[in-house]
């Protein structure tokens, strides 16, 4: 190619807030790998580019951090790879210090500690735009010349904002500054630069936060926005991403049956349809979820408003051990964890996205519905108490609470022998909209994560499942259900010795190993137990007399015990895998739902028996 | 006077960062975000339970910290100084 100009490895590195991802977005477009760092769950971006001359660049995306006195893992790796004692992360050649404009008192700090590392760098101050606004103007030159390395004026939000960064690209690699004499106070020398090379022009105008943040940050009326906010968003996961689902979710049985008459009978042609086109149906299906509840918090977060509901509800969150960050995500899980877990990465604090992460399946998410719809629709009688409150909404509600109240609990013991005192400090950055290229870059990068990373574990493990249930054929002239036959029927008859305990009968036993995939398949697959219809509406309407005159009020309170801690989603167990690169955390997730839901159930069975008689 | 006991919408002038232990790790932050002797301080809200944790401005960036947090910065002068 060109030739001249050898490929170049950038970093962008700067404080949180100074509008570097946008800037990254901008510079990389869809070019971009979002993996891991090695042994740790912070997220590794990198994307590639082209500048005019032809030179190839190489772009990572440092986390943003206020200082290379690392508090937290992913300031830690911002300050390793910029030292170039990264392991497996080759130095790069040419550290970018991202500056907001209107912000250089805080962010030409770090940038002067950037500095002091003695390697290669240019300044990019971005934002410049919004510079007047602030009644300020900046003489760039006469910065450029107190900091004596290459600054050049980006809007990271605007396409082609970036230009002036991707022709300086081209340039030589400018020479490493050399470093302030030791002990010089980083402080003083802003303070000085600024004095230099920042002059008010105008009045200040900060109308616009302090006009906004008197409402959003109001004790009642921002309590008030938050809550509308949430309900909306709430709304949206919940109700408006259903026809979507519902449509895919047809889309793929219509895919299914239709790939089922091009095949034999047989096992392929099972293997195919109940197998692999399922299994991916599951996966599919949380996209409408998955894409509303990112869309919503990315804006956001970019428009600077999650920041200050963290703030709105941080006292609220600390009662159980986190910060207003948790909330969001818990929020969501009620919809789907999956999703929830998914968002956990706005949570700076590692411990805190861990115990949100664990608690996360605590939140009663909408696949238990149709299980405590048939269970509750089966046993509990539909009276009212005091002519106001309906039996089974009041079970409904209890099982919620249950829910709830267990992941204080669990927040609290996992939070118990943790006494470090963990800071809120939370910048709430300006208000700004969001753009909409970046949104849509970051809205796709989630979109792959999920469908590659978490969809290749759960479609294979729906493959597996099949060939559980399917495996070994029924023998000719067999009365019962085929799955009674199956590897997974000969399961569910061992596992009865151990579920009997909570008044599980082998029927239950059999129909929770399909439900492992999703929960709200275990209805279906009771109706295959007990040889009922088999699509999921015509399920519970036969399932619902079945049951009530088959199981005993003990037994069916018990399941649904077992269903507020439901340890049985593969999807959500998945996610955790995938968000935290640990299948420790996985094992202790499945493992204390597990020992939780065993308890309660048991409990719960043995407490109705002795009440009812 | 600390910053945690400035009414709402007054200002104070940071005096110090009062360390709660030779490596306060918060003290170091609050540091690091431009907390610093002489720097104008102003507080903008008050959490809806119980008034924490407080959002405050300083410069042109505003930061929410929690109360034991911004009993940290000790004020150089009681409030009401217009900011410069």
């Amino acid at each position: 190619m060109s030739g001249s100009l050898p490929p170049l490895r950038i970093a962008l590195v700067g404080n949180p807030n100074c509008g570097k991802t946008a800037l990254f977005n901008q510079l990389t477009g869809s070019r971009q790998k979002v993996a891991n760092y090695a042994g740790v769950t912070v997220e590794r971006k990198a994307g590639r580019l082209i500048t005019a001359a032809g030179r190839k660049v190489q772009v990572l995306d440092l986390p943003g951090t206020y200082s290379l006195a690392a508090t937290s893992p992913d300031e830690a790796v911002t300050r390793d790879v910029c030292m170039g004692v990264y392991k497996g992360e080759p130095a790069p050649d040419l550290l970018v210090s991202v500056v907001a404009a209107v912000n250089l008192r805080l962010h030409l700090r770090f940038m002067l500690e950037l500095r002091q590392l003695g390697r290669p760098m240019i300044v990019v101050l971005n934002m410049i735009d919004a510079i007047q606004k602030q009644g300020l103007a900046i003489d760039v030159p006469r910065l450029q010349a107190e900091l004596g390395v290459p600054v050049v004026t980006t809007i990271g939000v605007k396409r082609g904002g970036a230009q002036p960064l991707l022709t300086a690209l081209d340039d030589p690699a400018p020479a490493a500054p050399a470093p302030l004499p030791s002990g010089t106070d980083l402080h003083d020398e802003v303070r000085r630069i600024l004095s230099l090379c920042v002059a008010r022009v105008s009045e200040r105008r900060q109308a616009l936060e302090d006009k906004l943040d008197r409402w959003v940050l109001h004790p009642v009326w921002g309590m008030c926005i938050l809550f509308v906010l949430l309900f909306i968003m709430f709304q949206a996961v919940f109700s408006w991403a259903q026809p979507f689902m519902d449509l895919l979710d047809n889309g793929m049985k219509q895919l299914g049956d239709f790939v089922g008459t091009l095949l034999p009978a047989g096992a392929l042609n099972s293997l195919i349809v109940d197998g692999i086109i399922a299994g991916a149906g599951t996966v599919i299906v949380f996209l409408p979820q998955i894409l509303i509840l990112f869309l919503w918090i990315l804006a956001l977060e970019e428009s600077g408003y999650l920041p200050r509901a963290a703030f709105m509800l941080d006292k609220l969150m600390a009662s159980a051990g986190l910060s207003g960050r948790s909330f969001i995500p818990l929020l969501s899980s009620f919809a789907c964890a999956v999703p929830g877990i998914m968002s956990t990465r706005t949570i700076q604090n590692p411990r805190d996205r861990m115990v949100t992460i664990l608690i996360a399946p605590l939140m009663t998410c909408s696949a238990r519905l149709p299980v405590y719809a048939l269970l509750i629709g089966a046993f509990v009688p539909a009276r009212h108490i005091g002519g106001i409150f309906n039996v089974q909404g009041l079970v409904l509600f209890a099982l919620y609470g249950a829910a709830i109240l267990s992941a204080l609990i669990v927040a609290r013991v996992m939070k118990r022998r943790d006494t470090d005192e963990h800071p809120l400090l939370l910048e709430l950055p300006n208000y700004r909209l969001p753009g909409l290229q970046s949104l849509a870059v970051e809205l796709w990068q989630r979109t792959r994560i999920f469908l590659s990373r978490v969809g290749s574990i759960i479609v294979t493990l729906s493959v597996l499942l099949w060939a559980l249930s399917s495996f070994p054929a029924p023998p000719a002239g067999a009365t019962g259900p085929a799955i009674d036959y199956s590897l997974a029927g000969r399961i569910g008859h061992l596992m009865l010795p151990f579920f009997q305990p909570l008044g599980f009968n082998w029927q239950i036993c059999v129909a929770l190993i399909p439900g492992l995939a999703a929960r709200e398949v275990a209805v279906s697959a009771l109706a295959t137990v007990y040889s009922v219809g088999a699509s999921e509406a015509d399920a519970a309407s036969q399932l619902t007399p079945l049951l009530s005159s088959q199981w005993s009020l003990a037994t069916a309170l018990s399941l649904l015990a077992w269903y507020v801690y439901a340890p049985q989603c593969f999807s959500t167990l998945a996610v955790i895998r995938r968000e935290t690169g640990s299948w420790r955390l996985v094992i202790i997730t499945a493992g204390y739902l597990f020992g939780m839901a065993y308890a309660a159930a048991f409990l719960t069975y043995h407490l109705t028996r002795l009440i009812s008689g | 006077m600390r910053l945690n006991q400035l009414s709402l919408r007054s200002t104070g002038v940071i005096d110090r960062i009062e360390a709660l232990s030779p490596s306060d790790a918060i003290a170091q932050r609050l540091n690091e975000l431009g907390f610093v002797p002489g720097e104008p301080v102003t507080v903008i809200a008050f959490g809806p339970l119980g008034g924490d944790p407080m959002a405050v401005e300083i410069g042109f960036t505003r930061f929410a910290l929690r109360c034991s947090e911004a009993a940290r910065i000790i004020l150089r002068t009681p409030q009401g100084e217009p900011v410069a």
